[in-house]
């Protein structure tokens, strides 16, 4: 497999408690890994670590493209997050939000990519609108806007479709189908539409 | 896209935030002018001795520096929008970036402060390039170290302590050197003094904004 994301002996400790430990995968190329826990089984740590945004306490996750293994800064520019955790600036409207991730990526910002992704994501007149005026579910719809801006060959998704309503759940499982032929798609849920989507699964305990 | 126009990028999205909802500058503002005005009417337009005129503008300046300053990262963190930040961008040109906010924020705070302070202490300013040069260079240092205290204190549960905590030792060879020189420009003395001490701050700020780009990679992903 040219292109993976390698698990190893991955674990996390917070104060002396695993939340999980020894974990062994290996996640191919378009497909997609569902993780699956009760509240609290380490679902968010997982995605956090695979980001590069915690440290694992063993063990770890590696990112190979093209048969090379990513660094931090490699692996940066090909995962797209969308999480609860993750907020966008409220006092900038949407474009701006765009405009600023694209520039600090440094990718060159363009206006109709913008439109055409806010128009994907359900937002195409809302553009100029500050996001601290947007309710939840426009905020989450425009993360994924943020997420797939610079065509991310990873995209990991924390409870994907939280504060969205039916067409924006549709929306979301569109971008799944899309993305794994692409690439890969981690995404961390217990909704038994969303699991059904996998292609694997681990269950944290 | 090099790492200047990403650096620009950030300092320009805070300036806009800052703009808009006005996080830190209205409480830094107030905080200089009250100051300044609550010691001007104790004074009853009494004349203030050099050591004390010095010292006072440049404990109005570390004041503000921190209620200022230490808002950058902490604002990050505590808003949510520091993952997404991570996820986005390499740490220097984020550091760089709100360091420039933080000299901006502080730079335009002097424009306001210091004409108030001359004012209010009827002072005159004997070497008056040596007078800029120094608050120039102290606010730029103030705004370096800031930064990175405020990095370092955002990933911490007890912020507000730790930055007061440990911006004492790192602040305190600048703010020793400014106050001496902001004394010798504004009463009068050796000119071969304030070199000496701009000299220190060239070095102070130099080291530290070196150290700061060197340790934030740390700071930033811990």
């Amino acid at each position: 497999m040219v292109n993976r994301i390698e698990v190893r002996g991955l674990g996390k400790a917070y104060h002396n408690r695993w939340l999980f430990r020894a974990l062994d995968l290996t996640i191919a190329d378009n497909s997609v890994l569902v993780v699956q826990g009760p509240n609290g089984a380490g679902k968010t740590t997982f995605l956090s670590i695979m980001c590069g945004l915690v440290a694992a306490s063993s063990g770890g996750i590696s990112i190979v493209l093209e048969g090379r293994q990513l660094s931090q800064g490699e692996r940066r520019r090909q995962l797209g997050l969308v999480s609860p955790e993750l907020k966008l600036y409220d006092g900038l409207s949407a474009v701006e939000n765009l405009e600023f991730f694209s520039t600090v990526r440094g990718l060159p910002f363009s206006l109709p990519r913008a439109r055409e992704l806010l128009a994907l994501v359900g937002l195409g007149t809302r553009g100029r609108d500050f996001v601290g005026n947007f309710s939840s579910g426009m905020k989450q719809r425009l993360k994924y806007a943020t997420a797939l801006w610079h065509h991310p060959h990873i995209l990991v998704l924390d409870e994907p479709t939280s504060h969205l309503d039916e067409k924006g759940a549709q929306l979301v499982e569109q971008i799944i189908y899309e993305q794994r032929g692409r690439g890969i798609v981690v995404l961390a849920t217990n909704e038994p539409r969303e699991v059904k989507f996998g292609d694997q699964a681990i269950v944290l305990a | 896209m090099s790492w200047r126009s990403k650096s620009a990028a950030v300092c320009l999205k805070d300036l806009r935030l800052e703009f808009r909802m006005r996080y830190a500058y209205s409480a830094l503002i107030m905080f200089a002018v009250t100051t300044l005005v609550a010691i001007s009417f104790t004074l009853a337009g009494g004349l203030v001795e050099a050591d004390i005129a010095a010292s006072l503008l440049w404990v109005i300046f570390f004041f503000s520096a921190m209620t200022g300053v230490s808002r950058s990262f902490v604002q990050e963190e505590e808003t949510g929008t520091s993952i997404g930040l991570k996820m986005a961008a390499d740490p220097a040109p984020v550091f760089l970036g709100k360091f420039l906010f933080n000299a901006a924020l502080l730079l335009s705070m002097a424009m306001l402060v210091v004409p108030l302070y001359l004012l209010l202490f009827n002072l005159a300013v004997v070497h008056v390039g040596g007078f800029l040069v120094t608050i120039f260079l102290g606010l730029v240092g103030l705004a370096s170290a800031g930064t990175i205290l405020s990095a370092i204190a955002a990933q911490s549960a007890v912020k507000g302590s730790l930055l007061t905590v440990l911006s004492l030792p790192i602040l305190l060879p600048l703010l020793i050197t400014a106050t001496n020189a902001t004394r010798t420009a504004l009463y009068g003395g050796h000119l071969a003094g304030i070199m000496t001490d701009i000299a220190m701050l060239i070095f102070y700020n130099g080291t530290v904004l070196a150290a700061s780009l060197l340790l934030f990679e740390y700071v930033w992903n811990e």
